[in-house]
């Protein structure tokens, strides 16, 4: 047979497995159904219950607005698909290609998409992390969880991380008249996405709707009660806090301790794929059969020197479901590369955050439009004399404006004025409080001489 | 009904707010709130809001209640 | 590539023999994105080229950035936010809008829908035992004229006034010195002169007086952004009236006229009421009110499609162009009320895309809803009909109608 005829057959009546049931996942699999794939469609997910959105968890259902039940993703099509809910994958097997249960049955697969996605990372100490009254936002759970203690009226909330997540629960406190303090490690809130700049912004508008802003501490220990009830905060200068519930945003984990032996390039990384979604070999081979798409996959990008990024957007994952899609039901003349620029929003405090590009690649930024005082501006980030990210505060009207800088690699800073430039326009260092992209352990050890024998290993990963 | 906006797209226009204000809310003068489930009684209100954004970030559902999956026993 | 080119293209498309048909030339001007004139001015007429210029902050709207300043009606009057930058334009439509919609007014064009309904069937109840109505002068004029009036607070009975003045300011929008005579652009500044005047009179019985309509709201709020100076909100009002009624009334007629040529779209709008919805930003898309954004400024140099746009130049933005534009909608000269994605550019888009907008949407969807649903038989007496001089705003002055055929 030819390919072509491969092809075809393949797409006729072959057997693809979506793990990982949510957006990605989701997407990926209407996207197959209209490429035309007629064969056998089987969705694993470890939730459940059908697909839901995650990002008005920590937003409408908070306020309590819409039931935290009630984000369930409207469908595009039909995809005609068998749903196996409930059960982790807990294994993937390429050598007889097919994927693992936690139940043990073992579902095989012509090709396979992965699209696990991020849980949320726990508290560190899990006694506390099990005491009455302390959360993490991920599931739907966990925020009709959470919404329940609001609710209840709290004397105070803790929330600990002040990156997107915590800074949009501190604002939905704040909306909500529940008194708040935030524990960050960093100088400022958002500061490790967006820089000092931003992160001073932030501070202000946080204080400003009367958050207890407490940045460059670390919160040490949650005290429990004799009923195993929240109570308090310790953090690392000494003092304590009395609070009823603590929310734990300190970013998420990717779910890819299941991959461990597959022989793929997965770690807390991620999946190391090319721009066509298809995974790597740890040796950094590229698979045919094996896919990955949304915040646990992570693609080169050539605007970003071909550095492997990954990205927790919600447009990155539905952007990647639709080229992963149909790159596993095309030949290789006609696969597409994901080349779209990030794209990435929040809403805190009544301001409309957005990004285009990446902020932490940059290392200067300056405020190109509006007024900072006023939280309605756009600010652009250079690296090297090239714009790679914007970001606007209630300006988002411009963006695509920025967005084609970036993919035109035009020059930084933006020599041409706009009538609103504020008159002290001046880039300043992005100054970003860590290693950033490149920071992520790459674990990896590599053995052999001869270039038939050279391989990767991977190396004992620790997960805090 | 099931709606989802895809607020990456988004800029803020405030159409839907408009057109179907008890679905779609303002938060600020860009941010926008949706409810992702609003009631069925307000079908024709969130269908002219979803046609009227500009970027046409609004998806609705177009199944309507089908296809709903089969969910397997955890062991 | 900056290209001196399509001399006299612009001109024939401004000519008033183009204006029932201006779309096989629009065809033609789209070989050149980026057009420049003779006389140093930009025309753009490609969607991609229009869309990345309506969100480039280095447009300006301001008529004091272009290098050769034109005639202009306006003279030394407080623009309206339509013809602002950021961030003054942003403070102004922001205090205007928190009495006309979101987040400060939001349920009040959604709250409109019974009283609009109600203006729309007492008009249709009119046209009963006649064999031939007027859709322009019978029921798309006045059925936005009322509503906008009522919106405001300008007195109905005051129609045969402003209105006289309204028309002579929109044929001077579109004012050319190579082509017009000066006696259009005199009568267009002594229109706005009478209008503001007006206007200032019924703003003034206002001061002190709380009340429903947007005059009275502007005249007394003290919002976060402070109180307009009456000169503003005099700006604002006139826009308001002007755009307020023009552009529906076009739309709405060119909607029938559109449903008139598509009888089989027509039925379907009769048996599927809810076709309305997406029909309209058809409409909006393949007919649409304003044709033309005439002037735009390059704050700075501007590039576009390879083109650099010097720094004071006057850019011409050709929307209904770009919303025939085959490289973004298929088969962009056929009306598909069904069509996806439609992204159309009949309102504009970025920072100034259309104020009454949403108002404009509910008017047209019951009109043409009511229209299709009471006429009987309905069909066109003279197809084209008779068109308003305005290349910019464009539709029929009248649109002669029989019906009981």
């Amino acid at each position: 047979m030819t390919s072509a005829e491969n092809l075809r057959a393949f797409k006729r009546d072959g057997r693809i497995v979506v793990v990982g049931a949510s957006l990605a996942g989701l997407r990926a699999a209407e996207a197959l159904r209209d490429e035309g794939f007629t064969g056998s469609l089987t969705m694993i997910g470890d939730e459940l219950g059908e697909p839901y959105d995650r990002p008005p968890l920590s937003k409408q259902v908070l306020t309590g607005w819409v039931p935290a039940d009630g984000t369930t993703l409207p469908r595009r099509r039909d995809i005609n698909a068998e749903w196996l809910l409930g059960v982790p994958a807990s294994g993937l097997d390429l050598a007889n290609n097919h994927v693992r249960l936690a139940d043990g049955r073992e579902i095989p697969f012509d090709r396979v998409l992965i699209s696990t996605g991020v849980r949320a990372r726990p508290w560190f100490v899990e006694s506390e992390a099990a005491l009455d009254g302390v959360f993490v936002v991920r599931t739907r759970e966990h925020a009709e969880g959470l919404q329940r203690a609001l609710a209840a009226g709290p004397s105070r909330v803790l929330v600990i991380g002040a990156g997107f997540t915590g800074s949009e629960i501190a604002s939905i406190c704040r909306e909500r008249d529940i008194p708040v303090t935030v524990a960050e490690l960093a100088p400022a809130p958002l500061v490790g996405a967006l820089g000092a700049m931003i992160g001073e912004v932030a501070s202000d508008m946080q204080r400003a709707h009367g958050v207890d802003l407490r940045c460059g501490v670390k919160v040490t220990r949650l005290e429990g009660d004799t009923q195993g009830r929240l109570r308090r905060a310790h953090f690392d200068d000494g003092t304590t806090i009395d609070a009823d519930v603590a929310v734990v945003a300190l970013g998420g984990i990717r779910n890819t301790e299941w991959l461990r032996g597959s022989g793929l390039a997965a770690g807390v990384w991620g999946i190391a794929c090319d721009t066509g979604c298809r995974a790597l070999t740890l040796d950094g081979l590229v698979t045919d059969d094996v896919f990955a798409a949304g915040d646990v996959a992570r693609c080169p990008n050539p605007i970003y020197e071909y550095r492997l990024i990954s990205l927790e957007h919600w447009a990155n994952a539905v952007e990647q479901a639709e080229v992963a899609a149909h790159n596993m039901v095309s030949g290789q003349a006609d696969r597409w590369p994901h080349l779209s620029i990030p794209l990435f929003w929040s809403i805190q405090f009544g301001v409309n955050i957005k990004s285009v590009g990446v902020p932490t690649f940059a290392d200067e930024v300056v405020v190109t439009q509006g007024s900072v005082p006023d939280h309605r501006f756009v600010a652009a980030y250079g690296y090297r004399g090239r714009v790679t990210a914007a970001v606007s505060f209630n300006n988002a009207k411009w963006l695509d404006h920025y967005r084609k800088l970036i993919e035109s690699a035009a020059p930084f800073p933006p020599p041409c004025p706009t009538p609103d430039q504020p008159v002290d326009m001046k880039p300043v260092p992005v100054d970003f409080p860590g290693p950033v992209l490149l920071a992520q352990g790459a674990t990896v050890v590599v053995t052999g001489h001869d270039p038939g024998e050279r391989r990767v290993t991977a190396a004992e990963q620790h997960h805090r | 009904m099931k709606v989802v906006v895809d607020l990456s797209r988004c800029q803020g226009y405030a159409q839907c707010a408009f057109l179907a204000p008890d679905a779609f809310r303002m938060h600020g003068e860009e941010a926008l709130m949706y409810d992702p489930n609003p009631d069925d009684v307000r079908r024709e209100q969130v269908l002219r809001a979803a046609a009227a954004c500009p970027v046409q970030a609004i998806l609705v559902d177009q199944l309507e209640g089908q296809d709903v999956p089969v969910e397997a026993s955890p062991s | 590539m900056t290209t001196t080119e399509t001399p006299g293209m612009l001109r024939r498309i401004l000519d008033y023999s183009s204006r029932a048909d201006p779309y096989p030339l629009y065809a033609e001007l789209r070989r050149t994105p980026v057009a420049r004139q003779e006389d140093g001015s930009y025309v753009v007429s490609t969607y991609r080229e229009l869309t990345e210029l309506l969100h480039d902050p280095h447009l300006s709207s301001d008529v004091r950035h272009l290098s050769r300043p034109m005639p202009s009606a306006e003279g030394g009057d407080t623009p309206a936010f339509i013809n602002m930058d950021p961030p003054e334009h942003d403070r102004l439509r922001r205090m205007a809008m928190r009495h006309f919609g979101p987040p400060h007014t939001p349920g009040l064009v959604a709250g409109m829908e019974g009283d609009l309904t109600a203006v729309v069937g007492g008009l249709i109840d009119d046209f009963a035992g006649r064999d031939q109505i007027d859709i322009v002068d019978d029921f798309a004029y006045p059925f936005p004229v009322t509503v906008i009036c009522h919106l405001l607070g300008v007195p109905r009975d005051d129609e045969p006034r402003f209105h006289v003045w309204v028309d002579d300011i929109v044929n001077s929008i579109d004012y050319d010195p190579r082509t017009d005579p000066k006696e259009k652009l005199d009568k267009g500044v002594r229109a706005r002169q009478d209008l503001r005047q007006y206007l200032g009179g019924l703003l003034e019985q206002r001061h002190g007086r709380p009340g429903d309509d947007l005059l009275a709201r502007l005249a007394n709020d003290d919002g976060p952004d402070g109180r307009m100076t009456d000169e503003e909100i005099i700006s604002t009002a006139n826009l308001l009236l002007i755009a307020g009624h023009e552009t529906t009334v076009n739309l709405i007629t060119n909607g029938m006229l559109t449903l008139l040529r598509h009888p089989q779209v027509l039925q379907r709008l009769r048996d599927e009421p809810g076709l309305v919805v997406p029909l309209v930003e058809e409409l909006l898309r393949y007919e649409p009110p304003v044709h033309i954004i005439p002037w735009r400024a390059a704050y700075s140099d501007i590039t576009v499609a390879d083109t650099v746009i010097p720094k004071g130049s006057q850019i011409m933005l050709m929307l209904a162009s770009g919303s025939r534009d085959p490289n973004r909608f298929h088969d962009p000269d056929s009306f598909a009320p069904d069509r996806r994605d439609n992204q159309h550019l009949g309102f504009g888009s970025g920072i100034h895309l259309c104020f009454g907008g949403p108002l404009a949407r509910l008017e047209t969807q019951i009109a043409l809803t009511e229209l299709v649903q009471r006429l009987d038989r309905p069909g066109l007496v003279a197809d084209p009909p008779p068109y308003r001089r305005s290349p910019v705003l464009r539709g029929p002055i009248h649109l002669p109608v029989e019906q009981n055929r």
